[in-house]
């Protein structure tokens, strides 16, 4: 298995952790083109998780904004509501292989802390979730929504509080107990092999969505638009039309307050290359490597640095990323709301709201598909808060 | 003979008061381990990583430590830090300012063997130790890890992170046995060892020991007033062997 997208990737952990990711790199190997893995995961992603999901045509939307057909991949209607699912199961399964029997996890928003606390009750495996202070605040829900699952959760007051700090706090937890504990990454980060096993998990969405669209409207569309934290969703939702050249794909990342404040987690528009949780790829940094404080309204996005294929798609051009803001988001939560009747993740937000700054431009038998990543519930009270009302849950 | 290799982190208080605690330290350190503070230490417990936040957040940078490292006279300086902060700063700029400030070995916790030669090939240019790391689980990667390595090895003592313990992994001299197969460096012990008596026992199976978090403490409570603390400190661990 090839640990490098261009030079980016890799395997950068302390020696105490490279038996344990060789250890999964070699399960991983087996497990991948096994009938028998691949059978029993579709047979959970159908009959648990409930896919495949739907792509539905936003047909209110499309009037409205006057330009493509525009198509959404709703992964926010998967058990636990967001594509996290996709991937725990996958790792529990291989976990459950290693033979181990608990679970650690970072979580940023708290879908994908949902999702492992969900995984580990259906296998029966200990959780124990870390999540920055910051976010278990702003994400109240889902820490009550992980306890009753199980899960143990931990609140991480170190460094900035969010999500990169809860992965800090996963990995040394991930050094201390390494033998019974499998730590499932959440996105497509970290040291191979998680960034190219994430990746294939989560390409479930480009693969459903292709032949939907093949199906429905009997061609490929003209863009692919996904939000970028780590990149999880968005290499999810590319990865099978990356060899379409005729197809856009367009990740958008998190501008905060805007990319040319201090205040936004834009890592592909103000990142370098580095060296950071495992990987080498762009973060947000200083000249002198240090990981600069990230912002967004969405604990999701909120992440100093992006997945490694990403920086690699980045670099060789096959993919764009444009930055949105958290006006934008918000202005687009509530837009989908109400156009649709679909409440969409904060995070998801970030790409519904760059369709509706572009569609206008594309011909009417153009086609966008918008991943839409994860539902909204878990925002209600925070964009709330953002616009001024004092909700809490 | 033993060795006692101590480590602090550079600009905590500061870094005219890391400067003299490497004098007070010097006395009884065969080497002086100087951590260069990187924002996000995963590798460290709350201790080093609270001194390595309280570095940055006095404006202590890369640069900044070497115009000190060249300074010092001791000749048997290591620097610890991250990979982040080495290739970002550059390799080759990195281990050509580490030789100017005649640096012994650089520790590079996040960078394993099978990643280490973007940074070896300038280690070596410049003749500079890029000490290896083996672990509790290193297990049959031992003897690899060993074989050729330069300066001392750095054994971790047991899982977790950096930090204050009361307990080590018991497959130690077991470890300690199998790298002496293949290599005559020093094995160094190190990861939570601040008692005497821990010490003692450490320094029994191994050729020394490396000790950090408890001067970190120390510098922690008492800060810029730290040197007697440190050298009552470092006296006790060393005389008791």
């Amino acid at each position: 298995m090839n640990a490098r997208f261009g030079e980016f990737g890799g395997q950068y952990v302390p020696e105490i952790l490279m038996n344990a990711v060789i250890e999964l790199e070699n399960a991983y190997s087996r497990c991948k083109d096994d009938t028998g893995f691949n059978e029993r995961l579709s047979e959970l992603l159908r009959c648990y998780a409930g896919r495949p999901s739907l792509l539905y045509y936003a047909e209110n939307m499309t009037a409205d904004l006057g330009g493509a057909k525009i198509y959404l991949k709703r992964e926010d209607l998967n058990h636990t509501g967001s594509h996290k699912i996709n991937n725990v199961l996958g790792q529990a399964m291989i976990a459950k292989e290693m033979g181990k029997t608990r679970l650690i996890a970072e979580t940023g928003a708290g879908q994908h802390g949902v999702a492992t606390a969900t995984a580990a009750a259906l296998f029966k495996m200990d959780c124990e979730i870390f999540m920055g202070k910051e976010d278990t605040e702003r994400q109240a829900l889902n820490v009550r929504r992980m306890n009753l699952l199980g899960a143990k959760v931990h609140c991480v007051t170190s460094g900035t509080q969010t999500l990169k700090d809860a992965v800090n706090e996963t990995m040394r937890e991930w050094t201390r107990r390494v033998s019974d504990t499998h730590y499932v990454l959440g996105s497509v980060m970290g040291p191979h092999p998680f960034p190219t096993m994430v990746r294939d998990f989560q390409s479930v969405i480009s693969r459903e969505a292709r032949q939907q669209i093949l199906e429905i409207e009997g061609k490929l569309p003209r863009a692919v638009i996904a939000c970028v934290g780590g990149g999880s969703n968005a290499i999810g939702a590319f990865y099978h039309f990356i060899e379409d050249a005729e197809v856009e794909l367009i990740g958008c990342e998190a501008a905060g307050l805007g990319v040319e404040t201090p205040q936004n987690a834009a890592t592909i528009a103000n990142g370098t290359t580095g060296i950071f949780h495992g990987m080498k790829s762009l973060f947000c940094q200083d000249e002198y490597g240090q990981i600069t404080p990230v912002y967004s309204i969405s604990a999701g996005l909120d992440y100093p640095g992006i997945g490694p294929e990403h920086a690699r798609l980045h670099q060789t051009g096959r993919a764009k990323y444009a930055a949105v803001t958290d006006s934008q988001a918000v202005d687009a939560f509530e837009y989908l709301s109400r156009t649709e009747g679909i409440i969409p993740a904060v995070e998801s937000a970030h790409a519904v709201a760059y369709a509706m700054g572009t569609a206008g431009g594309y011909k009417k038998d153009d086609i966008i598909i918008i991943n839409l990543s994860g539902r909204g519930d878990k925002d209600v009270a925070s964009i709330a808060r953002y616009k001024g009302e004092d909700l809490y849950e | 003979m033993s060795k006692f290799i101590s480590f602090i982190t550079a600009g905590d208080p500061s870094l005219e008061k890391t400067r003299e605690f490497i004098d007070v330290l010097a006395e009884y350190s065969d080497i002086i381990e100087i951590g260069i503070p990187f924002s996000d230490p995963i590798a460290e417990g709350e201790v080093i990583e609270a001194a390595n936040i309280r570095a940055l957040s006095n404006g202590t940078t890369t640069d900044k430590i070497f115009d000190m490292l060249k300074m010092v006279t001791f000749d048997r300086m290591v620097i610890l830090t991250y990979a982040n902060p080495v290739f970002v700063y550059g390799y080759e700029r990195f281990f050509s300012r580490a030789r100017e400030c005649g640096i012994y070995g650089v520790v590079i916790p996040d960078l394993p063997f099978e990643e280490r030669e973007e940074a070896a090939v300038y280690a070596k240019k410049y003749n500079i130790h890029l000490i290896r790391l083996i672990a509790p689980t290193s297990a049959e990667r031992i003897q690899t890890l060993a074989k050729d390595a330069t300066g001392f090895i750095y054994l971790v003592s047991s899982m977790g992170v950096t930090g204050i313990r009361s307990e080590f992994d018991k497959g130690l001299a077991d470890i300690v046995r199998q790298i002496k197969e293949v290599t005559d460096i020093p094995v160094c012990i190190g990861f939570g060892i601040s008692t005497p008596e821990q010490a003692k026992k450490m320094r029994r199976i191994s050729d020394g020991i490396i000790v950090g978090s408890a001067f970190v403490k120390i510098i922690a409570e008492h800060g810029g007033e730290s040197s007697p603390y440190i050298k009552k400190y470092i006296k006790e661990m060393c005389e008791n062997v």
